[in-house]
């Protein structure tokens, strides 16, 4: 392990803003659970009575495969001549033409996989005949390392479904975990409404298939997810003053909750196994932060601070520790046991830092922290709790804030305003490889859900 | 496909109530008869009775007899052996029985005239008033008022008080400015009584979203907790933080901030 690391040091050295080497290893390693990295040669598929489509399925395929920081895609430009469809393509020799393996295996493709196949229109159904072979392998004819027929609908969401649906198989062959397949960001959005409206919308994790949850005319954001991705939790005017509201994301249909009597009841963040909530209220006064079941009801009162103290967020490990944002000058990340004593501050006070978010390992969190910048211009970090070592990620695009870790612990969601609106945007761990999901009207506060 | 609708349907609620009333009135075991249509009017006995001699008024009453000024209260007649009865001071020929909703203005005494072929009978039925005068209507709508409506007078009437950032601490603009305020408050108040005002909390948009609802409540509850310390009435002024969401300028610069910073004065609903 230690040497397969040393390939990605200079990588990591480049991230290192402190003297978190280890703590960069750790990042490394959740992009990079297996070292080195296969090197991918991915045809361009063609489709019989399906081409319309298959520019989406190809952009889909090749997104996957690099969203999941596990290969090394090689260049379609490097590609010999012949690019097989069926295994039946392939020979033992074609004078490095590309209908033998070795003609992908050697330079300048270098593969370690050839990845190839074809869609048909059969039936009125779109089908996709996926395949992966080993280049290394002399006969053409041995067992592949994946083939397998994938069906999606006869159109271009038919398409992206099937393309989903083979780069999952690809990256679960290579010892993927935690496929993003299916998991699914929410998140609020100024659009299609009336004047200052925000709804919750949702969208599929690549930004495909947006569609709005609420319907309140009124101002709802700041949206949570139960860990099993069954409810969302968010924070509506839709009564007057702010207060939380639940929903069931299957049925989209209103759950119950019970708010406090109070001026202000916000940010629902769900213990591990989905039974409890923990959120603030001013029901004292002050914001603080409070416990009750998934429902509203039986709460208490668990922090006890002169101080606003917001955004509660439960650790998915280890439900008896709390993060939090607390005054009472400029806000910072404190923790706290879950029945209110231990409050400790983890950032170190400079600046203002909001917004944490555990890594599903909970150990790391997010967050975002004006440190060492004029109040207001956020940037997003990573801290490892135990040392409070910390990374940062954005480096001054605009404001970034709201970060939250996808199910594979290896990307973030994120809201910028650096192409002049808040947006959301997606990136790996190590700040790389940013995405912008959303264009229209203003998109905040996305939160990262398993579906 | 999912339905991700979301809707609160007030027709579809409006329908399900009256689906569940009536299944609840439906619902007894023994439906009771609704009661019988009323007598048509009787200008002429309709019960064989004689119609010489003069008519019988078995009752005229008003129930109660003494009601607070602009409370009702129900006349109530029944003659027999009339052919005309008539009531005064504005109600007229009535039927032979009946009953009327009224609302005096003041203590009134009616008198019930029968008519019957052999002369006439009367009788008498007082209703007293009490309490103080009406007050006047509301002025609410009255934009040609010289006080103007409460909505101007909110508008124009109260200042925002301004606060520094992340705080919520009462500087001595805002002291004063509150002051003001309160005077301002107890003259609306005085002339709309029935009023209430929001106090929002707003705040600049450098910090979190989700803190600054947090500190927006805290800057519309201090604001809040000084005006009741001078007089006035906590319960007519209502809480609300918006803060970063509705800001009235969006310059990013310390003079817009500072407008920003601020507690602002709503009608309350």
């Amino acid at each position: 392990m230690r040497v397969k690391l040393a390939g990605s040091v200079s990588i990591a050295a480049l991230l290192l803003t402190g003297a978190a080497t280890v703590f960069a290893q750790d990042i490394q390693r959740w992009i990079t659970s297996s070292g080195g990295k296969p090197a991918l040669a991915v045809i361009e598929f063609r489709g019989s009575g399906s081409q319309p489509f298959m520019d989406k399925f190809n952009s889909t395929l090749f997104n996957d495969l690099q969203g999941s920081a596990l290969f090394d895609l090689r260049p379609k430009s490097m590609f010999p001549l012949n690019n097989p469809q069926r295994p039946e393509d392939l020979r033992a020799e074609d004078g490095g033409q590309g209908f033998a393996l070795s003609d992908w295996a050697n330079a300048p493709v270098s593969a370690s996989h050839l990845v190839f196949g074809y869609t048909a229109a059969q039936n009125g159904v779109l089908v996709l005949y996926g395949n992966v072979d080993d280049t290394s392998q002399r006969n053409p004819q041995s067992v592949p390392l994946l083939a397998s027929r994938y069906t999606g609908s006869l159109d271009e969401a038919g398409a992206i479904h099937v393309a989903h649906e083979f780069a999952n198989d690809i990256i679960q062959k290579f010892g993927g975990t935690g496929s993003l397949l299916g998991s699914r960001i929410y998140f609020s959005s100024k659009r299609n409404g009336a004047k200052g409206s925000e709804e919750i919308w949702v969208m599929d994790w690549d930004g495909s298939n947006q569609k709005q949850l609420t319907r309140l005319n009124s101002l709802s954001f700041m949206p949570s997810v139960s860990p099993d991705g069954s409810r969302v939790a968010f924070t509506s005017y839709a009564k007057g003053t702010p207060r939380l509201m639940m929903l069931d994301t299957m049925s989209g249909r209103a759950l119950p909750f019970y708010n406090q009597e109070a001026s202000l009841n916000q940010n629902a963040s769900f213990t591990p196994d989905g039974k409890q909530v923990y959120y603030a209220s001013t029901a004292s006064g002050t914001a603080q932060i409070f416990a009750s079941s998934v429902d509203g009801q039986g709460f208490r009162r668990v922090s006890h601070r002169d101080a606003v103290e917001v955004e509660p967020k439960v650790n998915p490990k280890n439900p008896g520790q709390l993060l939090l944002v607390g005054g009472p000058l400029h806000p910072q990340i404190y923790q706290m046991n879950s029945d209110g004593v231990g409050v400790e501050r983890v950032t170190n006070g400079q600046g203002e830092a909001t917004n944490p978010a555990w890594h599903p390992d909970g150990q790391h969190f997010a967050f975002s922290w004006t440190s060492g910048i004029a109040a207001g211009n956020f940037n997003l970090f990573v801290m490892d709790i135990g040392s409070r070592e910390y990374l940062q990620l954005t480096h001054g695009e605009g404001r970034n804030e709201n970060p939250s870790w996808a199910p594979d612990g290896k990307h973030l969601v994120f809201m910028s305003n650096r192409s002049g609106t808040e947006q959301i945007y997606t990136m790996l761990a190590n700040g790389t490889q940013i995405k912008q999901l959303t264009t229209q009207g203003i998109n905040r506060f996305p939160v990262w859900g398993v579906k | 496909m999912k339905n991700y609708s979301f809707r609160f349907d007030k027709k579809v609620f409006a329908l399900t109530l009256a689906i569940a009333l009536l299944a609840a009135a439906c619902g007894k075991k023994a439906p009771i008869a609704p009661p019988p249509p009323p007598p048509p009017p009787t200008a002429s006995n309709n019960n064989g009775a004689p119609t010489s001699g003069r008519p019988v008024v078995a009752e005229f009453s008003i129930e109660p007899s003494s009601v607070e000024r602009g409370q009702s209260a129900v006349m109530r007649w029944t003659v027999t052996g009339s052919n005309n009865v008539s009531i005064n001071n504005g109600v007229g020929t009535v039927p032979a029985s009946g009953t009327r909703r009224m609302t005096p203005p003041e203590t009134i005494t009616y008198t019930l005239t029968a008519t019957g072929t052999a002369g006439e009978t009367t009788a008498t039925a007082t209703v007293t008033v009490t309490g103080p005068a009406a007050p006047p209507p509301p002025a609410r709508n009255n934009t040609g008022g010289s006080r103007g409506t409460l909505e101007s007078r909110v508008q124009s009437d109260l200042r925002d008080v301004l606060y520094d950032y992340d705080s919520n601490n009462i500087s001595d603009a805002a002291r004063a400015a509150l002051t003001a305020d309160a005077d301002a408050l107890k003259r609306i108040f005085a002339d709309f009584p029935t009023a209430s005002v929001n106090v929002e909390g707003h705040c600049d948009e450098r910090g979190s979203a989700e803190y600054n609802l947090g500190l927006g409540d805290r800057r519309a509850t201090s604001a809040r907790d000084f005006l009741a310390q001078l007089g006035i009435p906590a319960d007519k002024l209502k809480t609300i933080s918006y803060g970063k969401e509705r800001p009235v300028c969006t310059e990013s610069d310390e003079s817009c901030w500072q407008r920003n910073r601020r507690a602002h004065f709503s009608v309350g609903q």
